[in-house]
């Protein structure tokens, strides 16, 4: 199968060769189009940025406006740009706030670049949609079957029901700090928990940009300001490189407790010391992935980072035609 | 199943040992039997299923999941019962409302199970304490023990369908064995002592005597039975126990002295024609030691050191190092017992020809011993000989001029104490030789556990080989205070070099003194040096590096 003569992938993202336009680079250019605000998408240097609104303040919040791109654009979802003749629109992917699937329309075909994506709901951002497409570019994070991510409900009530048991430790939740950490407290929330929810300094803006677009994370606490005995029985988010770190000392003899796709296996949350492992990831799960691909049911799927492996197999078995783009440079170890 | 699942869960999470305690003291209080004595079984590796091996598990999954995702996912796992447990195909959880998911992807050559499978799991489960439709611990043990070779997929398959990915977990891991939960054997007898309220000493006597579920340990241990009786059974004794002699002088009017040899303490029980052999923390380690099962014919209980004789010492015994070559197996091969031949040194008499003779003073119980001792094979039992000195100073000369290879120091027994489970005050004391020491350079550091997680405790250190390189000889994670740890913890984070994974590597600056109770020669490590018990005793500031202490210097030591 030879790549689209007017889509190149190449190792560090993929060229739309008509447009001139890169999407999701992993070294600075000239243009490109930015599925989301995770730094293994979004870098810095470009010259200018196409994305949503909300990807471009996160990018803006990052890497400072100068640093970001000089030449921007917006787009909300279900708007976009032409360029090159090719047609460019934006459709939520569920994945963190304002982020993407990228669809290009070009000389009668359809093709969609998801960038990270899920299919359940998530209070911080829009739900994914089904674009119907030709070419369905697709992540893999989680492709393998022994991924099956649980109800969220179920975990948060699993979260809340571990703070309530020891009321004299507080429950240190490792969470990625754009879009896990926001989904985690949303979500509690979601299921009554009202108290202040205590947070690493690292969070603070990330949290901020949230509810400046409308997302209620209601009352937050940053933990170098409270005092250790007030979070006893509380609820405490740092990202998850502080979770061993001199940084806890400061809790109130934590649990800890990580949220993430990869807490299914067993051995991965205990090489991570962690204690109460929480299956909250913002990536679709196996199922999620197999069923949108037959929900899309494009004429190829082309399936980068993560299990590509698990997923080619898949495809195979199902009689559809797919292939691994190998692109550099995504890291899901921390994010997903 | 599902209690259970989640008690194995919080375990194989839970790093300290007093929450691991915690956590099976609140199972046992509230679960039902027979379920809490299956499950107590399973987590001590109690429960044998010949019928179910992880070959079983993969062939039934081969005929449900296709064989490249599961060698995909075995390989990403790690762990065939996790991965099974995983990918066992069921109903795909709904993401959206109304439509379903469709295919997940997994029905190769699947197909519903065989109905036999069904009915008989019907027939299996009485009414479960899990309420309807859920399945017991109790279930799955009468099913997996009823169980042959022909028909364990259709049995797997009913009770793998009636579990969620948590139960399945537990299930295989009950199934397969090596629950690696960091439950041994003597936390879960803790356990039981501390959810009932009843004496430890007590429940490792009953614990070897009676067989899963243990209901009548549970009717006593709430009080709704009386002990129960073992007169005719080889049960475990709990070991007496000594206390590290720290400065004290000791007369020895009133206390025997003897050597402290180094091997592994057992006891051996002899009982309704049936002979046990127990390690100090109860387990039975019979299986490993068939030579000494046989020759043990007398019906007695005894206390002793297992020893490997060793023909460097000319047929007397070897260094700790040789017995390593015959613990942890299951069984043992004719070459084995040929080149590592065991026997054990008697310490001790606690029961001869029906009488329990714990009671009588050490007095007693050495001239009952001494008598008894040549009823013994003399080729696998010996006498641990007394040390016969004027007074304490000779016995220190003695203690200090020491050299065996199998002595590890001196024992001192009160010659009017009983035979007291544990460890009482100024009964028995053990009076190690001093430790080695050498002088080492730190070369890697990594985090703790638990408390120390967020601390860089355990050090890997070297000396010098004659070509000027440095050597890791070994690793240690005590002997430090508090204060020495987060000194030490700052050290590592300021001069880390570079790091794998969890590991740093630091600069090699640092020299630590290391005690150790003694070296052998290892094919294991690069240096050929292996250390027994090391630990570090000071921090040395002072001393540069290269004047650390050099390879050939420890290999002096070796014995």
């Amino acid at each position: 199968m030879l790549p689209k003569p007017w889509l190149e992938p190449h190792p560090h993202g993929l060229y739309v060769k008509p447009a001139d336009l890169w999407i999701d680079p992993s070294r600075p250019v000239e243009r490109a189009a930015v599925t989301h605000g995770h730094a293994d998408h979004a870098r810095s240097g470009h010259t200018s940025v196409f994305a949503t609104p909300e990807t471009l303040a996160i990018m803006a919040m990052r890497y400072g406006v100068d640093v970001a791109a000089r030449e921007n654009r917006a787009f909300a979802y279900g708007d976009g740009f032409e360029r090159g003749g090719v047609r460019f629109s934006f459709h939520p992917a569920g994945h963190v706030l304002g982020s993407a699937q990228i669809l290009m329309e070009y000389a009668g075909e359809r093709i969609v670049v998801t960038g990270d994506y899920k299919r359940r709901a998530d209070p911080t951002c829009a739900r994914f949609e089904v674009v119907p497409c030709d070419i369905f570019i697709t992540e893999a994070t989680f492709g393998l079957p022994v991924f099956r991510h649980p109800p969220t409900h179920d975990e948060i009530a699993k979260l809340i029901a571990a703070v309530r048991a020891e009321p004299d430790r507080s429950v240190l939740v490792g969470a990625y700090a754009l879009g896990k950490a926001q989904r985690v407290i949303a979500e509690l929330r979601g299921a009554g928990w009202s108290a202040p929810v205590f947070i690493h300094g690292a969070l603070e803006r990330m949290c901020a940009l949230y509810a400046e677009h409308g997302v209620d994370l209601g009352p937050l606490r940053l933990v170098s300001e409270a005092e250790k005995d007030e979070m006893a029985g509380q609820i405490v988010l740092a990202p998850p490189s502080a979770l061993n770190d001199r940084w806890s000392r400061r809790l109130p003899n934590p649990v800890t407790a990580m949220a993430s796709g990869w807490m299914r296996v067993r051995q991965r949350a205990r090489q991570r010391m962690v204690e109460l492992p929480l299956v909250i990831s913002d990536h679709a799960d196996w199922d999620e992935l197999t069923a949108t691909i037959e929900e899309v049911n494009p004429k190829e799927s082309w399936i980068t980072h993560g299990s590509e492996d698990g997923l080619l197999r898949w495809c195979e078995l199902h009689q559809r035609k797919a292939r691994a783009l190998h692109l550099v440079g995504r890291d899901m170890e921390e994010e997903a | 199943m599902k209690a259970f699942a989640a008690l194995i869960d919080r375990l194989i999470y839970t790093r300290s040992r007093n929450s691991k305690l915690a956590l099976i003291v609140d199972y046992l209080r509230h679960t039902p039997d027979p379920d809490r004595g299956w499950a107590l079984a399973a987590l001590t590796e109690a429960l044998d299923f010949p019928a179910v091996k992880a070959g079983t598990v993969r062939a039934l999954l081969a005929t449900r999941v296709d064989e490249e995702l599961f060698r995909l996912s075995r390989h990403f796992v790690g762990d065939t019962a996790e991965t099974a447990a995983l990918l066992w195909p069921e109903k795909p959880l709904p993401f959206r409302g109304g439509v379903g998911v469709g295919a997940a992807g997994l029905e190769q050559g699947g197909g519903p199970p065989p109905a036999a499978a069904k009915e008989r799991n019907s027939q299996v489960s009485p009414p479960s304490p899990e309420g309807k439709g859920g399945l017991s611990v109790s279930d799955a043990v009468a099913a997996l023990s009823a169980t042959t070779r022909s028909d364990a997929p259709a049995v797997l398959t009913g009770l793998l369908d009636r579990l969620d990915a948590d139960g399945r977990y537990a299930l295989l891991k009950m199934a397969l064995g090596g629950m690696r939960v960091g439950v041994s054997a003597r936390l879960a007898k803790q356990a039981f002592a501390q959810a009932f309220d009843v004496g430890i000493d007590d429940v490792e006597e009953l614990w070897h005597a009676i067989p899963p579920p243990y209901e009548a340990l549970f009717a006593w241990g709430e009080g709704r039975a009386a002990r129960p009786d073992l007169a005719n059974l080889a049960f475990f004794r709990p070991f007496m126990l000594a206390h590290p002699l720290e400065g004290e002088s000791i007369d020895l009017a009133d206390y025997a002295a003897e050597w402290k040899w180094d091997g592994i303490r057992v006891q051996i029980a002899h009982g309704g024609g049936e002979t046990r052999i127990y390690s100090r923390g109860g387990e039975e380690i019979s299986a490993a030691f068939p030579e000494l099962v046989a020759a043990f014919d007398q019906d007695a209980v005894i206390d002793g050191e297992l020893l490997v004789r060793g023909e460097v010492q000319g047929g007397e015994a070897a260094s700790f190092n040789a017995l390593q070559q015959r613990l942890g197996r299951k069984t043992v091969t004719k070459k084995m017992l040929a080149d590592f031949p065991a026997f054990v040194r008697v310490y001790d008499l606690l029961a001869v020809d029906g009488e329990d003779l714990r009671g009588l003073p050490w007095t007693g119980r050495r001239r009952q011993l001494e008598a008894f001792v040549p009823r013994l094979a003399a080729s696998h039992f010996d006498l641990s000989p007394l040390i016969e000195v004027a007074d304490f100073a000779e016995l220190a000369v003695l203690r200090a001029g020491a050299r065996d290879a199998a002595i590890e120091g001196v024992m001192l027994k009160r010659r009017d104490a009983p035979y007291v489970a544990g460890r009482r005050a100024g009964l028995w004391y053990k009076w190690k030789r001093d430790p080695l020491t050498a002088d080492c350079v730190m070369m890697y550091a990594q985090r703790g556990n638990g408390r120390r997680a967020s601390f860089y405790s355990d050090y890997t250190f070297g000396c010098w080989s004659e070509a000027g390189e440095l050597l890791p000889v070994g690793k240690a994670y005590s002997g430090f205070t508090d204060d020495e740890l987060k000194w030490l913890d700052k050290f590592v984070r300021t001069n880390t070099v570079d790091r794998f994974g969890p590991v740093r590597e630091v600069e090699k600056t640092l020299v630590l003194e290391v005690a150790f109770d003694s070296i052998h020669a290892s094919k294991r490590h690069k240096s050929g040096l292996a250390m027994r018990f090391p630990r570090i005793s000071r921090i040395r500031r002072d001393k540069p590096a290269e004047e650390a202490d050099r390879i050939a210097t420890l290999q002096a030591m070796v014995t």
